[in-house]
């Protein structure tokens, strides 16, 4: 079945263009790997798909579950599966991290969870703080996923779990992803799709993938096995890499 | 504890209601003793505690010749045209006192209510908190539904004697075109602690304030906190100030203020006048409108070297990029907006009892709808 479909999107930012031509498939129960250098378009990518204002759509469509959600609202989004976690999320003061949880719990239906998954990624003594504010790095990422693990969406987006976290961190932040994405469990029961950001490639140690992609200047650039991908990037940098995937291009 | 006297006074619906919204609680179990007050008439005075003595100013006045030395000892009786107004015959108001050591955790319910459509009600209060006692009060100050213009006019001195404490809520809620302008003053001796916390959230025309506290005391303490919302046409002009004269006395003013369309003055100062004495000043405001005025003075003054004074102030408006946020955790819009002012709201008063707090959280929700939409 299908989940997400990137259909020749076009993406502005206050008027300049960030984004052309994107394809993208995935389907149920699949995990893709999102490549790229800096600036090259992966987070205005997730940002357009879940519908952050400030990045219009000025062609192409996006489909979800096989329902145009271009327009909607991103609440919507959120209410028919989709969930996103931040790199650099905003500090919201009063607001509390237990308040955040229970917002996510009640779209998840999983108010009977908070306590369990707050205990699972070492977050039970952060509930009174505001959301985010002056949270380190590590518990960021931390309140990021436990805040996705309650709201259960149906394909998630990650934007650099893996980035800037320790080793005790990238563990703890690891195996979360991995029961998310339900990446424990035999290819056919998986039901949970995921759009990973990633520089390092860290987060492959936890979590596999189906597929990786790059995203170079604005256009998606390669498509394969995800640690072939990184492998390449390694030896020949981003640019090496897309020049052999056009020599030979990708069937998948 | 035995029960002195029992409110036994048949009110109207209406009434209950209003002063249910600004804290008033009708089940006498949850008040250690309640007092109400009708434009210029007591209503209701009693306790349940011998150890708080609550009655009218007048019935205080009869009963207690020491009471002169309270009177119009903190505010200045001449102070200005509204001191003036009050000081007349027909004044009343409430007189608030725990006894030596009393502890009294339970609540002391006042309120002022204004009944009679323009009616300018003069209401004198004295609160006094013997050494080493505590009191908790609710202050519930309200105008009944449909009457549009009047005034209330309140003096209230405070007394917090050495080692002892006082917290006092205020909650308002007023019609469009009422004038309300009390005349605070409280004196604080050796470790006392005065906390004073006022919630205003409802139209109004005037609301103009400026209470003072003079901790006289050593190490005595004084927190002021705010929530105003200024709605259209609205003036609030309101702030708190600290006098630091007791060696090593300490002082916190917070404020958050709301326009929505109505015009707000946050006010604040502190003054250092002793050595070792430290202050620290929050004022924040939100605007919500693009009518509307919210005008922060926050003022310090050292008159000691080792004298520790600091404040922060900011106005702004909701960042779409947090509304964003909630809304990728899917609230709507409005769920988003309204989590983000209900957050900027909740200020986080050290010592504050947790009924108090859920009074204030009341107040709040009542309101949230008007403020949002």
């Amino acid at each position: 079945m299908d989940i997400l479909r990137a259909i020749n999107l076009g993406i502005k930012v206050n008027g300049k263009k960030v984004l052309e031509n994107i394809n993208i498939y995935i389907q149920e129960g699949q995990t893709v790997v999102l490549f790229g250098p800096n600036g090259s378009g992966k987070s205005s990518l997730i940002s357009s798909i879940i519908g952050n204002p400030r990045y219009s759509v000025y062609d192409g469509r996006i489909l979800f579950k096989g329902r145009n959600i271009t327009d909607m609202p991103t609440d919507e989004r959120v209410k028919m599966g989709i969930g996103i976690g931040f790199q650099t999320p905003p500090k919201v003061s009063g607001v509390k991290l237990s308040d955040a949880l229970k917002f996510c719990a009640r779209i998840g239906g999983t108010e009977d969870k908070i306590d369990e998954y707050a205990k699972l990624l070492n977050m039970k003594s952060m509930m009174d703080r505001s959301l985010n504010d002056g949270f380190s790095g590590g518990e960021i990422k931390r309140s990021e996923l436990l805040q996705l693990l309650l709201l259960n969406p149906d394909f998630v987006m990650l934007d650099e779990p893996d980035s800037g976290v320790d080793l005790e961190n990238i563990a703890i932040i690891g195996n979360a992803i991995k029961k998310m994405l339900q990446r424990d469990k035999p290819q056919a029961e998986r039901k949970k799709s995921g759009l990973i950001i990633t520089h390092t490639g860290h987060i492959l140690k936890y979590v596999d993938a189906d597929y990786g992609m790059i995203l170079h200047r604005g256009r998606i650039g390669c498509i394969g096995n995800p640690y072939s991908i990184l492998d390449s990037i390694s030896k020949d940098g981003y640019e090496g890499c897309i020049k052999k995937c056009l020599k030979f291009p990708n069937l998948m | 504890m035995s029960e002195i006297s029992k409110p036994d006074v048949e009110l109207e619906q209406e009434m209950k209601s209003k002063i249910r919204s600004v804290g008033g609680e009708f089940d006498s179990s949850k008040r250690s003793a309640s007092f109400l007050q009708v434009d210029q008439e007591v209503k209701i005075a009693s306790t349940r505690f011998k150890d708080v003595e609550v009655m009218g100013i007048r019935q205080a006045i009869e009963k207690y010749d020491w009471l002169d030395d309270y009177l119009w000892k903190a505010v200045d009786r001449k102070k200005d045209e509204y001191t003036k107004f009050v000081d007349v015959e027909d004044v009343n108001g409430y007189f608030i006192r725990a006894m030596p050591g009393a502890k009294v955790e339970v609540p002391v319910e006042a309120c002022l209510y204004l009944r009679k459509l323009g009616w300018k009600q003069k209401v004198h209060n004295i609160v006094i908190a013997e050494e080493g006692s505590e009191l908790n009060i609710i202050s519930g100050c309200a105008s009944h539904p449909g009457v549009t213009s009047g005034m209330h006019v309140g003096i209230s001195e405070f007394y917090v004697k050495k080692n002892a404490k006082i917290t006092f809520t205020m909650i308002h809620s007023w019609e469009k075109d009422i004038e309300v302008r009390p005349r605070s003053a409280t004196i604080v001796e050796d470790n006392g602690v005065f906390i004073s916390n006022y919630v205003l959230m409802n139209p109004v025309k005037v609301v103009q304030m400026y209470p003072v506290a003079n901790l006289i005391g050593e190490n005595s303490t004084a927190i002021f906190s705010s929530i105003i919302v200024a709605l259209s046409d609205s003036l609030i002009d309101a702030g708190s100030k600290v006098v630091l004269r007791g060696e090593g006395s300490s002082a916190e003013i917070l404020s958050r203020t709301i326009s929505k369309g109505g015009t707000i003055i946050a006010r604040g100062h502190i003054s250092g006048e002793s050595p070792d004495a430290r202050g620290h000043l929050e004022c924040r405001g939100l605007m919500l409108s693009d009518d509307g005025v919210i005008h922060a003075i926050p003022e310090l003054q050292a008159k000691f070297p080792n004298v520790d004074l600091s404040h922060e102030a900011a106005i702004g408006k909701i960042a779409e990029e947090e509304i964003f946020y909630l809304m990728s955790r899917g609230l709507t819009r409005d769920e988003a907006t309204a989590a983000i002012i209900r957050g900027f709201m909740d200020i986080d008063i050290k010592g504050l009892p947790e009924f108090l707090k859920r009074e204030i959280d009341k107040a709040i929700s009542l309101v949230e709808k008007e403020i949002i939409t």
